[in-house]
């Protein structure tokens, strides 16, 4: 059961299971036992609305824009960084949050390192699961890096030269 | 210049700490170095052929004095005792040892220097014109949109990870382009519209390298507040869709060209429709708070020293020739902007010792305001220089190696390290830079060839922008042997065009030869009013094809 991590940095341990996709001509089949992650093309297909053990997942190639309006039926979404140099999660968890204003939990999950931990918190995630190899004992410092940033994101939609004028 | 405040102030110093935290669970093995790869790039650390190479950002060039002698400083402490200008407006030490870089990171600091976002897949230092500010034809200062696009993008947390390197220009001139906007990622020409509101018109998807192109205009008029709400849809719709499989294939250009510039240009305006008025738009008080601090120096209320300089020039034909090539005019009366150029013969194009970086940095104190400002060229710029001082300047500089009469000329040529320093390099381009120099060391005929732009890259990658030279020389690599392909008809100016390859390759002893035939072509085709870039563009490549491959 891999650590999940929240924006202070602090540390629980809980049942989310990322389901893959399955291959062609198979089925998703879902365990009853624990709440799950699935495409999120599938949930969107599937009648999983109102289920708060069912929870939807992006591949970075993936439109979250699919969700438009719809959001908010869902407990968690998770976005997959298939290698951490692949930024495309950032823009699909703004979009998420700033365009489909979703409020529920956003969850970075793949090849997520310490130091992508600030950049992802400021798009709108509030929920990492670390590649097993790093040590969440650093995440606190890594989430905290900057006190302070240039432009508006998810975090603070003002932009530094706006508090300046004020 | 700007000036930091508490805020930059504060960002800077978590930067460095960021970074020694990096670079100390690299060096413990903790971050594997893949990891640490982007890392350090973002902090403008490549390792180079002979060791690390540390690019130092030049924010749109300018620079200070006190900056000068921090990094003249910072050589001799860490590194050799001598830095090289780049084609971006950027400094590089070329032997810093890693475990040393937070140091140097934090001595460059407390002047208000860094080197974030340098190098890796990210938005690199945006450049302007060397002469922003003191010309008189511009439409307004591109200096203070560059600082707000600079705030914008550094550690913008959406695009830290792109698909490839992502380069901004910004133009405020009419009539001359020298900061090359049409090949940069982003290239932004300040315009007014019918109404004498101020904005810029949007190229995307210019640049150099393996797939060189002219970038489109994707908006003719983007209102001057709307700058960094556009920009960022561009760089979302860049981040999403251009191509990660294929890293020749990634910058914006392959996506703008695969999506037509006007379907990439819906993309855009459909993604900003979203968010122009967010509050990432800027307000007046924005603009107006960062434009006072590139206000005027102290000028004196002076007239120009037209007789004075006239009576210089007859008693000094070097001083003449000085003032001719490389003294512009200066929108006030009474100043000249003097370009010193760091193209001495036998030294490689944009090198420069700590000495040397001092002596101009007192240079800059006494003639210039302390400022001193780094070209695209690979010169400097001293740009509030009194007529009445030149000849002092002048007499200063002559002993220094500063003062060769060869701006614009086929001497004043931009180049890049090359295979004596770079990883990536097919072959030596510094060698090359110098066999051509020695060729052509004949000032007056220099001067009588009048302006020709020739631009060396020792790889595909062209940071010496040899694709809009008008002679442009790329190394090559041949099953081991370093060959040199021509190009010519490149421009880099308002006028942006890719050159054409001349024909096969030739060995490094062969390109003085080939580049006298191309010169000898133009110099008996030319008409009177002709530089070279005007008759290649008449009489086309054959002619100069037959020449040199007869």
């Amino acid at each position: 059961m891999p650590d999940v991590i929240n924006t202070h940095g602090e540390i629980r341990q809980d049942q989310w299971q990322v389901i893959e996709r399955p291959v062609e001509g198979e089925v998703l089949t879902l365990p009853d036992d624990q709440p799950v992650l699935i495409p999120a093309d599938l949930w969107l297909a599937g009648d999983y609305a109102g289920n708060d053990r069912i929870g939807a997942w992006f591949d970075s190639h993936e439109e979250p824009e699919i969700l438009a309006g719809r959001v908010n039926e869902l407990p968690v979404i998770a976005v997959n960084f298939p290698k951490f140099v692949d930024g495309r999660g950032y823009s699909i968890a703004r979009i998420l949050r700033e365009r489909l204003g979703y409020r529920g939990e956003l969850r970075a999950i793949g090849d997520v390192l310490l130091d992508q931990l600030h950049y992802m918190k400021r798009c709108g995630f509030d929920a990492f699961t670390l590649r097993a190899d790093k040590d969440s004992g650093k995440a606190l410092q890594c989430l905290n890096v900057f006190s302070n940033s240039y432009q508006a994101a998810t975090d603070n939609d003002l932009p530094l030269f706006r508090r300046r004028a004020s | 210049m700007y000036v930091y405040d508490e805020h930059d102030r504060q960002m800077a110093a978590e930067r460095v700490a960021q970074f020694r935290d990096q670079t100390d669970r690299a060096l413990s093995g903790e971050l594997a170095e893949e990891e640490f790869l982007p890392l350090r790039l973002q902090n403008g650390l490549y390792i180079q052929r002979h060791a690390p190479m540390l690019r130092i950002c030049i924010p749109y060039g300018m620079l200070r004095s006190a900056q000068l002698r921090r990094l003249a400083k910072v050589t001799r402490d860490y590194d050799k005792g001598y830095a090289h200008f780049t084609t971006r407006q950027n400094v590089q030490l070329n032997w810093p040892a890693l475990e040393n870089v937070p140091d140097i990171l934090a001595d460059l600091a407390e002047v208000e220097m860094h080197a974030n976002q340098t190098s890796g897949n990210c938005i690199r230092n945006t450049t302007t014109d060397q002469f922003a500010g003191v010309q008189a034809d511009e439409i307004a200062d591109p200096r203070p949109y560059c600082e707000l696009i600079r705030q914008w993008s550094t550690f913008h947390p959406e695009f830290a990870f792109l698909p490839r390197k992502f380069k901004v220009a910004v133009n405020a001139s009419e009539h001359t382009d020298r900061a090359a906007i049409q090949v940069h990622d982003i290239g932004l020409q300040m315009v007014r519209n019918e109404a004498g509101e101020l904005g810029f018109r949007v190229h995307v998807g210019g640049g150099l390298g393996r797939t060189p192109m002219v970038g489109p205009v994707i908006r003719d008029f983007l209102p001057e507040f709307d700058l960094l709400t556009y920009m960022e849809a561009v760089l979302r719709v860049y981040n999403r869709y251009g191509r990660r499989d294929n890293k020749f294939k990634a910058r914006i250009k392959i996506l703008v060209k695969a999506l037509t510039p006007e379907g990439f240009a819906e993309k855009v305006e459909a993604e900003w429709e979203h968010i122009k008025d967010s509050p990432t738009r800027l307000t007046h008080e924005a603009v107006e708070h960062i434009r006072g601090f590139f206000t005027e120096p102290d000028y004196q209320s002076l007239d120009n020293a037209t007789d004075l300089l006239a009576k210089q020039r007859f008693e000094n034909r070097e001083f003449d020739q000085w003032l001719s090539h490389n003294v512009d005019i200066h929108k006030k009366p009474g100043y000249a902007i003097a370009s010193l150029t760091l193209k001495k013969t036998g030294i490689p194009p944009g090198d420069v010792t700590a000495d040397q970086m001092e002596t101009i940095a007192d240079l800059a104190d006494q003639y210039s305001f302390g400022e001193v400002r780094v070209t695209h060229q690979q010169n400097v710029v001293l740009a509030d220089v009194r007529q009445d001082q030149l000849f002092d300047l002048w007499q200063a500089i002559t002993p220094l190696g500063f003062a060769t009469a060869n701006l614009h000329t086929l001497n004043d040529i931009i180049c890049c390290p090359g295979g004596d320093y770079c990883n990536l390099a097919n072959a030596k381009s510094i060698p090359v830079a110098e066999a051509i120099q020695r060729r052509f060391d004949d000032m007056d005929y220099l001067y009588d060839l009048g302006d020709i732009d020739l631009n060396i890259s020792g790889c595909m990658n062209a940071c010496g922008h040899h694709h809009v030279g008008n002679i442009g020389v790329l190394g090559v690599d041949k099953k081991g042997d370093e060959f040199y392909q021509i190009s010519l008809g490149g421009s880099s100016h308002h006028d942006a065009e890719i050159g054409k390859i001349l024909g096969p390759s030739f060995a490094r002893e062969q390109v003085p030869d080939v580049v006298s035939n191309i010169v000898d072509v133009y110099v008996e085709q030319r008409t009177a009013e002709e530089n070279f870039l005007d008759t290649y563009r008449r009489i086309g490549i054959k002619p100069f094809k037959e020449r040199v491959y007869a």
